[in-house]
């Protein structure tokens, strides 16, 4: 996980200092938060079968998948929701990504 | 030539309908964007406005949308992107922007939207009355209602100098009846493009959408920890508008050389009973007044213009020597305490040291007719009381059928 940023608003902050109306005044603010902490199923990134093809960090509508270097080298569990789109973009002859239930991950965490 | 006068030869002179005084008003204002959707009696603002589009007297993005819900969610979306966005609706057009409405507030975003007043179904009825404006007082939008076509043209642009201050940021409704003035011809007295365009400035947000180097979430979610500081902040804003209204007011009456306030007084300084009315049915019951002041009676007339923000405090200080008021609303609450402005005024004067005594007349619902002779009733009516000292009956329906 990359270094956090300061959030814009910060907690227990007065209505007289916030940004109107409920506005974030900044992008990106999910990774201040554990967004897939409510997850049910969970991808299974393998390495060893990886090709490096990037369709699962396209689709990732979390922007869960680590790329580094240009490899992926895992996701990120704080964020991914466990949609499973990534597992069914990565390509049938590779099969880098599988799904399994988070009740079934936990068992090896 | 005095200033006025001076000022009033500059303008032209024209006859028009509310809806078409409305429609200019908008073609002056030149917002970026219109979403629209027709309903009886507003559609001819937006017909109208749609021709200028066509015409190309206007750079704006007209967006023909299939429902009111739409037009609201449209123009709460071009706001926020920081476009200069408007609407018009009726009745149950407002009804069915209901859920955007708060959005809008709530979202802080500053939409003018003319709402041309008529009676809520059901039954089905597409003439004036209050109630469609009047459900919608507690939606955190600013209320400005107009008595004729010169009123509501006017208050447009002072609607969009309002909303759009960096103090307020909240949208805005600017009424005018149905049909008596939204379809009634009068003289209007209308100020060039230059002069309405120097004095609306350019539409400015603190942040909007598509300011790329600066990015934000718009609409977020905000819970427990956070709906209720917006919410006072809201609340906060629609007080700093009261201020900015009597500002731009003052700015705009040097334009024009006609004075806008919270409210008009009308032969009210020494007046023993008067009566309190929003909209078209102020100016019948100044020939009433007139008339009774004819025959000795202390008769006056308080018009409120602007019911949101609701500017008690300057309205307790202009009725204090008042004995009786008489509180006509077009619009009922059914079984509440009265209507809408009878509730509200009465319990802001309720710390006063010497109360005057406040009575209720609903009248006009879907339209009905009230002419000189129910007014006049009304005035009696409040002469009676304050012989008697005592107030019967809080609320009175004027002109129904028994």
């Amino acid at each position: 996980m990359t270094e956090r940023r300061e959030m814009p608003i910060k907690k227990g902050q007065g209505w007289k200092t916030l940004p109107h109306g409920g506005i974030i005044p900044e992008g990106g603010t999910a990774e201040h938060f554990m967004t897939g902490d409510w997850r049910t199923n969970r991808p299974i990134h393998h390495r060893d079968r990886c090709i490096d093809c990037m369709q699962c960090w396209a689709y990732c509508p979390d922007m869960a998948i680590i790329v580094e270097d240009g490899k992926v080298v895992g996701i990120d569990l704080e964020h991914c929701k466990g949609c499973g789109l990534c597992v069914a973009v990565c390509p049938p002859k590779v099969v880098a990504l599988t799904l399994t239930t988070e009740a079934e991950a936990k068992k090896n965490d | 030539m005095s200033e006025v006068k001076e000022m009033a030869a500059k303008q032209e002179r024209q006859a028009l309908t509310g809806n078409e005084a409305m429609a200019l008003a908008m073609r002056q204002i030149e917002p970026d964007v219109v979403a629209a959707y027709p309903i009886t009696p507003q559609t001819e603002i937006v017909q109208i406005f749609s021709t200028y589009v066509a015409d190309g007297l206007v750079n704006t993005e007209y967006v023909p949308v299939e429902s009111e819900h739409s037009a609201m969610s449209a123009v709460v979306g071009s706001a926020a992107a920081g476009a200069r966005s408007m609407t018009a609706t009726s009745a149950n057009g407002l009804a069915l922007m209901w859920e955007i409405l708060y959005i809008a507030s709530g979202t802080r975003l500053p939409i003018v939207m003319p709402v041309v007043n008529r009676a809520l179904s059901g039954p089905i009825n597409i003439h004036c009355d209050h109630s469609d404006t009047m459900g919608a007082r507690d939606s955190g939008w600013i209320q400005i209602f107009s008595e004729n076509a010169q009123e509501a043209y006017d208050n447009m642009f002072q609607a969009i100098r309002i909303a759009e201050h960096p103090d307020v940021l909240l949208p805005a409704m600017v009424t005018t009846d149905g049909f008596i003035i939204s379809h009634g011809m009068e003289i209007v007295n209308t100020l060039d493009d230059k002069t309405i365009k120097d004095f609306l400035g350019t539409y400015k947000i603190p942040r909007n959408l598509l300011d790329v180097d600066n990015p934000i979430t718009v609409g977020p979610l905000a819970l427990q920890d956070f709906y209720f500081e917006t919410k006072v902040a809201q609340a906060d804003a629609m007080m700093k508008a009261k201020p900015v209204i009597l500002e731009i007011a003052e700015e705009y009456e040097k334009l024009s050389g006609r004075k806008y306030s919270f409210f008009e007084e009308y032969r009210l300084d020494d007046a023993d009973v008067a009566i309190v009315v929003l909209g078209s049915t102020a100016g019948t019951a100044k020939v009433v007044v007139d008339n009774l002041r004819k025959e000795g009676i202390k008769a006056g007339l308080l018009k409120l213009r602007v019911f949101r923000p609701f500017p008690y405090e300057e309205l307790k200080e202009a009725l204090k020597h008042v004995d009786v008021i008489g509180v006509l609303d077009r619009s009922d609450s059914f079984a509440s305490l009265g209507g809408p402005v009878f509730s509200e005024l009465r319990a802001a004067m309720y710390d006063m040291e010497t109360r005057p005594l406040v009575t209720n007349y609903v009248y006009g619902l879907g339209g009905r007719d009230i002419d000189l002779h129910m007014i006049e009733q009304a005035y009696r009516e409040l002469l009676e009381i304050k012989e008697t000292g005592k107030v019967d009956q809080y609320v009175n329906y004027l002109g129904v059928r028994e």
